[in-house]
């Protein structure tokens, strides 16, 4: 059980590409962390430069009080799971699991007794024979996990956890992870290109873009406060509806309508500044009669999402969508008016990005 | 169908057919035999069998296969691929460039460099160690055509490995060194597992690619005195330039033997090999569909 603290991490690959650039992070002990972003934002360097499989090129890692920056991975007393679970196809289960332990010269029927109690608090029981080769992909990565943490590493790393297994595999999997993550109170880190995974499973999340943090925070926050316009079009199965206008006075002017300042924003934007003016479909309603702040709207899409419908309606030229109960489903080219709750709008600014808020001060990545 | 079966009868089973028949007979190259040869049965079985010179020949051809084929070919090729297997550029086209030169430059020209290397006067080994005058070939007749061996054959076992290694999935050493394997380690538990079909198919390879070669011949002649004689040499020395056409057919048909057998008993370790997945497959369809609870 460790705290994780990086400090100006760099990974230069030969001829100048920075995978991680310059970041400072620090993992508490017991934390289930996510590293998310797009595919090459550099989240999976990051994971592998912890592991120790990528050299760290400037800066340091610490691991617990110890300075890992230049140890072996076999020193750092981390484990690591890989997105292909990475077993041994010509080992049983028991043996893959008892893998470490072996490196470790620790006797057959020693290692036989941990393979086994690990194997059952992962559900294994009865598999200890079997051959990779003839376990589902559930049970394959509940043995991958059970090698990682037959050991008792001080950190637990997750290379995309869920993404090999089936849809309807991957919500059970999820639980699982969760759960067993709780139960063991391992430091855990996972990366992951699927911010609903991000969300549903973290304890924190760190959005990365071009190897660099954008914010650090808690899933609400991320999802609620999003520090940046990229932050904010990233997380959330629907992205947010970013608008750009200008501020008048005490309101935001886009095309034909305007709307409120956020509240969070007030006091932070001159008039006549260029912005953007952000609102999460799901914070947004739908009102058949005129409404004060309401903008006047007409939809044009109806999308079916089960229990609710994503509406798309035009604002003049812009386009906003709006996540509405399904009882209350308009039709397609009805007239209404679509309410916002002001404290949950968001402005950003138009030229770097970055979410104006009057509370934060800066809307910086957290220390 | 018909056609390629005569063709194959006429350049394959005819030949060998004929083999059987002349190495019952005392055919000679020259002389009253050569113009009407004469059955004589299982003779020169015989004799081959009771000739010290056919032992020996026999004995060296086994050092010969065992050393330059099995130990230096695979060991050698398998080292070469695994210290380039992480390097790239312009080193590892030159290494492999090399290596590769020694295979596909012809038999005939390769044997010369050799002999040019090795010869008593003027060789440049010679001058590069300042030994003038020690004749290598004579000397160590045996090691000079393992070397020699070794040099032509590598190239084969190390673009056979490295296709090989490039098939070990990189997160499966990256997990051996994960649990703290080193080097060795990570040799022994992933890729030596990984790879074992590969290492029967090259060893087997080169194990009747170098007990049939013939070429350590334009090398050394089988000579000083038989001392370099591996068994096609000695086939060669035994029926033409001794001109017993009926006994060289003869151990001709008993290094067809040899081969027989090796290949036999290399497909039985295969065969064995891939007992184990069978069984594997049988399980899952039996009782694989486990529901993960």
């Amino acid at each position: 059980m460790a705290a994780i603290t990086t400090q100006a991490l760099v990974k230069e690959y030969p001829g100048g590409v920075r995978g991680v650039d310059g970041v400072d992070i620090t993992i508490a002990d017991g934390e289930f962390f996510a590293l998310l972003g797009p595919s090459g934002c550099g989240k999976t360097t990051l994971l592998r430069s912890i592991a120790g499989l990528e050299a760290i090129t400037e800066g340091q890692l610490h691991i617990g009080d110890r300075d890992v920056t230049r140890l072996e991975p076999g020193q750092r007393n981390v484990a690591m799971v890989f997105q292909d679970y990475a077993l041994f196809p010509h080992m049983d289960v028991a043996d893959n699991i008892a893998y470490p332990l072996k490196i470790r010269r620790q006797g057959r029927s020693a290692r036989r007794g941990v393979a086994a109690e690990v194997g059952d608090g992962l559900s294994l029981t009865g598999l200890m024979e079997r051959r990779p080769g003839q376990l589902s992909g559930g049970q394959q990565q509940r043995v991958a996990l059970a090698r990682a943490v037959a050991t008792r590493p001080d950190v637990l790393l997750l290379d995309e956890p869920l993404s090999n297994l089936d849809a309807r595999l991957r919500l059970e999997a999820r639980t699982f992870l969760k759960e067993l993550q709780r139960d063991l109170a391992i430091t855990t880190v996972f990366v992951t290109h699927d911010q609903a995974e991000a969300l549903a499973l973290a304890d924190r999340i760190a959005v990365m873009s071009a190897g660099k943090l954008l914010q650090v925070g808690t899933p609400r926050e991320v999802f609620a406060k999003p520090a940046t316009t990229f932050v904010a079009g990233f997380i959330g199965s629907t992205p947010m509806n970013l608008l750009p206008g200008r501020v008048e006075g005490s309101r935001v002017r886009f095309g034909s309508a305007d709307v409120p300042v956020p509240p969070d924003a007030v006091g932070m934007v001159d008039d006549g500044a260029e912005v953007v003016w952000g609102a999460r479909p799901e914070y947004l309603g739908w009102s058949t009669t005129a409404v004060e702040d309401g903008v006047e709207a007409e939809v044009t899409v109806v999308e079916n999402l089960g229990a609710s419908v994503l509406v798309t309606a035009a604002v003049g030229t812009d386009r906003l969508q709006l996540v509405l109960d399904e009882d209350h489903e308009p039709e397609p080219g009805a007239r209404g008016w679509v309410t916002a709750r002001a404290h949950r709008t968001l402005l950003f600014d138009a030229e770097s990005g970055q979410r104006l808020d009057a509370g934060a001060g800066v809307p910086a990545v957290a220390p | 169908m018909a056609p390629a079966l005569a063709l194959i009868g006429l350049f394959l089973v005819f030949p060998a057919l004929w083999t059987i028949y002349l190495g019952m007979t005392d055919y000679r190259l020259t002389g009253l035999q050569a113009v009407d040869p004469s059955f004589v049965g299982l003779d020169n079985y015989g004799r081959i069998l009771g000739d010290p010179a056919f032992w020996r020949s026999l004995r060296l051809t086994l050092v010969f296969v065992l050393v330059s084929g099995i130990i230096g070919q695979s060991l050698l090729g398998f080292a070469i691929a695994w210290a380039l297997r992480r390097l790239t550029g312009w080193l590892k086209s030159l290494i492999e460039t090399l290596v590769l030169a020694a295979w596909v430059i012809p038999a005939s020209v390769s044997s010369f460099l050799w002999i040019a290397l090795l010869d008593r006067r003027g060789g440049t080994l010679n001058e590069i160690l300042g030994t003038e005058g020690t004749a290598w070939l004579i000397e160590h007749p045996m090691a000079a055509i393992i070397i020699f061996n070794v040099w032509v054959g590598t190239a084969f076992s190390m673009l056979l490995f490295s296709s090989a290694l490039a098939a070990v999935p990189p997160s499966q050493l990256e997990s051996a060194r994960m649990a703290g394997a080193g080097g060795w380690q990570q040799l022994r538990d992933v890729v030596i597992p990984n790879i074992r079909g590969h290492i029967l198919t090259n060893t087997l390879l080169i194990t009747l690619w170098t007990f049939n070669t013939f070429t350590p011949y334009l090398v050394t002649a089988g000579g000083p005195n038989g001392a370099s004689e591996i068994l096609a040499v000695y086939i060669y020395n035994t029926a033409i330039p001794g001109g017993q056409l009926g006994v060289g057919a003869a151990i001709s048909l008993i290094m067809l033997l040899i081969n027989l057998v090796i290949a036999l008993g290399y497909l039985r370790v295969g065969r064995a090999r891939q007992a184990k997945p069978a069984d594997a497959t049988a399980a899952e369809t039996a009782g694989g569909v486990v529901k993960p609870s």
